[in-house]
């Protein structure tokens, strides 16, 4: 074997594949059109939570599981008693109230003299904002405020904290993306070394490094998890690896499968024949002839992992409140489907466009790097 | 291959010791125990208890207990459902679980596997994007999801079947549920199929096989269905092992009475004995079922041998 | 109108379905009334030594009748024991058992086996997880610490149908404490026979109302009307089957598909959507019970009682309970919930509980910037809290209302066992969610939670020497209103002192079919099925 010839052949080789593989995916038009989504998914998420008008962490008591709407809050009808409501416990009477365009005019009158800090109640209500005392009777027991009708929309309504639902979607998305990203990596990686490693050494060790895989398959899951949890903390990234270290096995086994048939085939017994390595044939012919089911499996390990990630924040290891995830937020609508279907709907909308693109881009990239149609 | 399946049996027994072991001792050291619930227990009566469940024993003693129950068949009793013995409780829910994850099973790959086979002999076309866009959806909703819609919708709104509920092995209260444990398993296994039968179309034998003009798309479709088989037998192994031990989310929506909710909430009550017990389950089926697997995988490709 | 006639059609067909099926196996019982009783969990055993919850309690309030019970309404009233008198000094209980009680297989229910059933619970190796509730019980504690025998504890039979129970002091709520499940009888011969066995069906013997049928874990638990009963002839229904559904969305849906008859807890998300949908089958009733955040006196600024104050004064109780919990809790500014027993007319009260929000805000912010805190010095608290959708949103919404006193707050979510051994145990946290739901009627029952030894509970690591004097006094005080006011004067204490912020008081809610008769709303949550009926 001849360590300076070797270097060079797959070098090229390896050029020449992507290369094309390149060029097919570009024809696809389904594959094109999932880049591109997945493109506006990555600036949503990484620019999306810094440019909405709502912040995902903002509070508006007032506007709990509302419903999706393009139309500003406040309605016309919840004006009237929302002014009432944010009055009633200030001690005083609320005579009339006149809605005219953005303003509300109301008169007042008390027992006895009115605080003119009471134009707080109004500004604390999320209904309205710039409250001012126009007028004071000469008792000071009467007086005119006026205030500005706050208007708020909430395009896909809000949560059961009364936080915008499409803030709190755009940065579940950029939360999503990253578990899915590193913890289909790590799975990936590992999963692919292992399993072909396994695969194309065979025999004995493959039996041990199976067997290995069957003691992690069997081991309690939520157990492993807890006690992450317990000595490492809360982090994130130690959930994308709690994650990957997981997703990994079935990743492993799948690899594993198609190397055993793989090294029996006449090119890599001729590779082997010709004195290559056996890290060069992992490289150069075991690795690349595995991609097609391996970028399958990754589309499906994907969605997986996303919704994985609300189970793993049940037990405290995922992100914590106020930001959140897709998993999250799903599994918090799935409660909430008869009463606020909308924030069932929309984070599940966010989530299936999101897979539907992967999973396109998915099939194009199996297509395209198919050794056999090189 | 029967003396590798004999050896392989042999060496599970290692592989079972070294899952018991380790399970045994990740779970003591997770906080908490059986008897930390929502109100505290005196510390008196705290005593009592860990007397009598020997919690009060060293870890290495209580451990050579459960070995010796275990190696006699007996796994202990639960900590939490105090009335029965994990053994009763087991064997109450597997074959439920088991039911229905065979069924489940068998429909994800009737359905899932024509899905698969259509979308590849039609790469590209309008029908392999519908299929396939079937298929992701399945995976795309989360059973969690899935389970109550259908209960609510047929059992609430239309009632044509029952919301929830367990009548022995009576299919109307099976339907639901196993619709809602194959949704995802026909998804996954169709794209599987899909990309694993476009391979083997493609592939020196079923090229030959077209060249020498073997009329029947049948002996096509059954050439590349072996090659295509490969990577869905390896999924499929351990998904077999993971449906066929229940679904938590299935169970608990739609109140049936099998083992999947033990392996969340044993874990979660910290019921030592009962996580034990389903370690136990999953890890006889993981091994039978990876044995399985690789004993297909030479039956189906002569080139994969084992001596 | 064509939709509701449409779906009525359908339902009746399913619950037809569901009706044969359980008639078909109950063979050949025609003309039988069978309630389904939607049980928010399985039993962890029916041996009424070893439960805990509520969720046994109800099964064994059906299949048990203790020397005294609770009536449809949570009020006590005789149960086998048919009257009592009470020493002077309140100390000695001597009940008089009725000729008629029967056990299940015709024996007749003795003095000796409730001198044998409460001996059982104390004893050390029985396992029992709440033997300290029956403590008041003369050489209780030391019986079930294993110091004395079991033959020591004060209850005796005088003859085969008087019950002398000995206090260790008086405790005006032993009647109460009696009605709870742990109080129940077992049958000796049974216990003694099979051992932990005794409550399989076909060993159990039971005296209560109904007796047990089959019990199949996590499936269904089926007990059947007992003949043997004193009062047979007043229970109509024939046949109870409880089900086991922990997921309460899914007790809701097989209540509208006409699955069950009635489900115990409700999930809160849904109760606006419930309330509209089906109208009175909705019942919520107060509840005998507090949801508090315990603050770590030990954690820098926790140690101020202003601040802890301020934080509590800060937290708007009445979006919690109107948004977050939909209405099913009410705002909280004491421990001891209204409606209590044994307690004062206007139990103490946190003094800002009628001021208005805004008031209390300034007030707040003003208190913190005083101890030195504030948007420019800010502080950081850990809120930990056991995991589960509205405690997560009552935290977030609380972490909002602090905001504007300087406060950051960051949360650690944790699994339930891992939650309430962290409080135990470790006690790393600045503040921490915890709940209370009585056992029995009575301030005490909430007020010992922060008697300075009682580990267990007592989070907010309160140590006022004063506070522990005044429950003492309590505890051995006959007069209840000279009781009462010791009690309200603890509460008091607790109250300034702050060491947990009680946020809000439990409400039950249910779900009950217009089939279902004899249904009365109590603090107990407490519905025993004999004095339920159900029309066709």
């Amino acid at each position: 074997m001849t360590d300076a010839a070797l270097p060079t052949a797959p070098a090229v080789a390896g050029r020449s594949l992507w290369a094309t593989a390149l060029r097919r995916l570009m024809r696809n038009r389904a594959a094109m059109v999932s880049l591109v989504v997945l493109a506006l998914y990555t600036l949503a998420g990484i620019v999306g939570p810094m440019v909405w008008p709502h912040d995902y962490a903002t509070v508006y008591s007032n506007y709990v599981k509302v419903p999706a709407s393009l139309t500003p809050y406040p309605r016309a009808n919840t004006i009237v008693p929302g002014a009432e409501r944010a009055l009633a416990r200030a001690r005083v009477e609320v005579d009339t109230v006149d809605v005219a365009g953005e303003t509300v005019t109301l008169g007042l009158t008390a027992s006895r003299e009115i605080d003119p800090r009471i134009t707080r109640y109004l500004d604390r209500s999320d209904l309205f904002s710039n409250a001012r005392i126009v007028e004071t009777g000469d008792d000071g027991r009467s007086a005119v405020m006026e205030a500005d009708i706050a208007r708020l929309t909430f395009v896909f309504g809000t949560d059961s904290n009364g936080r915008d639902l499409a803030a709190r979607i755009l940065v579940s998305i950029r939360i999503s993306l990253m578990i899915g990203a590193l913890a289909t990596g790590v799975a990936l990686i590992i999963g692919v070394l292992y399993g072909a490693t396994a695969g194309f050494l065979g025999g004995r060790i493959d039996g041990v490094m199976m067997r290995i895989v069957d003691v992690l398959y069997s081991l309690p899951f939520i157990f492993f998890v807890i006690l992450l949890v317990v000595f490492f903390g809360r982090n994130v990234v130690l959930m994308f690896i709690a994650v990957g270290a997981v997703e990994w096995l079935d990743m492993a086994r799948i690899v594993r499968g198609q190397t055993l048939s793989l090294r029996r085939r006449e090119f890599v017994r001729a590779a082997e024949g010709l004195g290559v390595g056996p890290a060069a044939i992992l490289r150069r012919h075991i690795i690349p002839n595995v991609l097609g089911p391996v970028i399958i499996f990754m589309t499906l390990l994907v969605p997986k992992v996303i919704l994985l990630e609300s189970f793993l924040s049940f037990l405290g290891l995922g992100v914590q409140e106020p930001l959140t995830s897709l998993g999250v937020l799903i599994s918090e609508g799935a409660r909430n489907m008869r009463n606020a279907p909308s924030m069932l709907i929309f984070p599940s909308l966010a989530l299936t466009i999101l897979l539907f693109a992967l999973n396109f881009l998915g099939d194009g990239l199996r297509d395209a790097l198919d050794p056999k149609d090189r | 291959m029967l003396r590798y399946a004999v050896r392989r049996l042999l060496g599970a027994i290692p592989t079972l010791f070294v899952i018991i072991t380790l399970a045994f001792f990740l779970m003591r050291v997770a906080p908490g125990g059986p008897f930390d619930q929502e109100r505290t227990l005196e510390p008196t009566v705290m005593a009592n208890l860990n007397k009598a469940f020997h919690l009060d024993r060293p870890l290495y003693e209580q451990y050579a207990v459960y070995l010796g129950n275990l190696l006699r068949g007996d796994l202990g009793p639960s900590f939490v459902y105090r009335d029965f013995s994990v053994g009763e409780l087991l064997g109450a829910g597997l074959p439920i679980s088991m039911l229905l994850g065979a069924c489940a099973l068998l429909l994800a790959l009737l359905v899932g596997g024509t899905l698969g086979i259509i979308a590849a002999l039609k790469q590209n076309s309008t029908v392999d994007y519908l299929v396939i866009a079937v298929a992701t959806f399945g995976i795309t909703v989360p059973n969690f999801v899935v389970a109550p819609v259908l209960s609510l919708v047929f059992g609430v709104w239309l009632g044509i079947l029952p919301a929830g509920g367990w009548e022995g092995a009576h299919p109307a209260y099976m339907l639901l549920p196993v619709i809602t444990l194959a949704l995802p398993q026909i998804a996954i296994v169709a794209r599987l199929i899909r990309g694993a039968m476009l391979e083997a179309l493609r592939s020196d034998h079923v090229r030959t096989a077209r060249a020498y003009g073997l009329p029947a798309r049948l002996v096509v479709i059954v050439h590349s269905l072996r090659g295509a088989a490969l990577p869905v037998i390896s999924y499929l192994g351990p998904a077999a092992a993971a449906l066929l031990t229940g679904s938590v989310v299935v169970e608990t929506i739609f109140g049936i009475p099998g083992i999947g909710r033990y392996f969340v909430q044993g874990a979660l009550n910290r019921d030592y004995t009962l996580v034990m017990g389903t370690v136990v389950i999953v890890a006889v089926f993981v091994v039978l079922f990876n044995l399985a697997v690789d004993l297909l995988y030479a039956a189906i490709d002569p080139r994969v041998r084992y001596d | 109108m064509a939709m509701s006639h449409r779906r009525m059609m359908f339902g009746t067909r399913a619950s037809a379905l569901a009706g044969a099926l359980l008639l078909a196996w109950s063979a050949g019982a025609a003309a039988q009334t069978t309630y389904v009783r939607g049980n928010d969990g399985d039993p962890e055993t029916l041996d009424q030594h070893k439960t805990s919850t509520v969720v046994e309690a109800r099964i064994l309030r059906d299949l048990y009748e203790g020397l005294v019970i609770d009536d449809a309404s949570a009020k006590v009233t005789p149960g086998v024991a048919e009257s009592w008198t009470v020493s002077d000094d309140g100390t000695v209980y001597t009940f008089t058992l009725r000729e008629d009680a029967q056990w299940s297989n015709g024996e007749p229910v003795t003095a000796d086996d409730f001198v044998y059933s409460l001996r059982r619970i104390m004893t050390p190796a029985t396992g029992a997880k709440y033997a300290n509730i029956l403590y008041p019980i003369l050489n209780a504690e030391a019986v079930n610490t294993g110091e004395t025998a079991p033959e020591e504890l004060g209850v005796k039979a005088v003859d085969d149908k008087t019950l002398e129970i000995t206090l260790a002091s008086p405790t005006p709520y032993l009647l109460e404490l009696l009605t709870h499940q742990t109080a129940l009888p077992v049958y000796p011969p049974a216990v003694e026979e099979f051992g932990a066995d005794f409550v399989s069906p076909e060993h159990i013997v039971t005296n209560g109302p109904f007796r047990l049928v089959s019990f199949a874990p996590n499936d269904r638990l089926v007990a059947e009307k007992s003949e043997t009963f004193h009062d047979a002839d007043s229970v109509k229904i024939d046949r109870v089957v409880f089900l086991p559904i922990e997921d309460r969305a899914t007790c809701v849906r097989r209540f509208e598909a006409g699955e069950v008859h009635s489900c115990h807890d409700l999930p809160s998300e849904q109760i606006a959507s419930l309330r509209e949908r089906l109208g009175d089958q909705l019942h919520i009733a107060p509840y005998l019970g507090t949801y508090y955040y315990a603050l770590n006196p030990t954690r820098g600024a926790l140690g101020d009682v202003n601040v802890r104050q301020a934080l509590s004064m800060a937290i708007d109780r009445d979006f919690l309970a109107e948004e977050i919990f939909s209405g099913t809790m009410l705002p909280a500014y004491a421990l001891v919930p209204p409606g209590i027993s044994n307690y004062v007319e206007d139990g103490p009260q946190l003094p800002y509980a009628n001021t208005s929000m805004l008031d209390r805000e300034d007030e707040a912010i003003a208190m913190m910037t005083e101890a030195g805190y504030g948007p420019d010095n800010p502080i950081t608290l850990e809120l930990a809290y056991n995991n589960s959708e509205n405690h997560r949103n009552a935290a977030t919404a609380i972490a909002d209302m602090w905001a504007p006193l300087g406060v950051n707050v960051t949360f650690n979510a944790r699994d339930l066992p891992a939650h309430y051994a962290m409080l135990r145990d470790e006690k790393n946290f600045d503040v921490a969610r915890a709940g209370w739901i009585g056992d029995y009627s009575d301030p005490q029952n909430f007020l010992f939670l922060n008697i300075s030894d009682n580990d267990g509970f007592n989070y907010g690591q309160y140590d006022n020497p004063e506070y522990d004097a005044l429950m003492d006094e309590a505890a051995s005080e006959g007069d209840l209103d000279k009781r009462a006011t010791l009690l309200a004067e603890a509460e008091a204490l607790f109250l300034r002192d702050l060491p947990q912020v009680p946020l809000l008081f439990y409400s039950s809610t249910s779900l009950v079919s217009p089939k279902v008769e004899g249904w009365v709303d109590n603090v107990r949550h407490v519905h025993p099925t004999r004095f339920l009926s159900l029309s066709e």
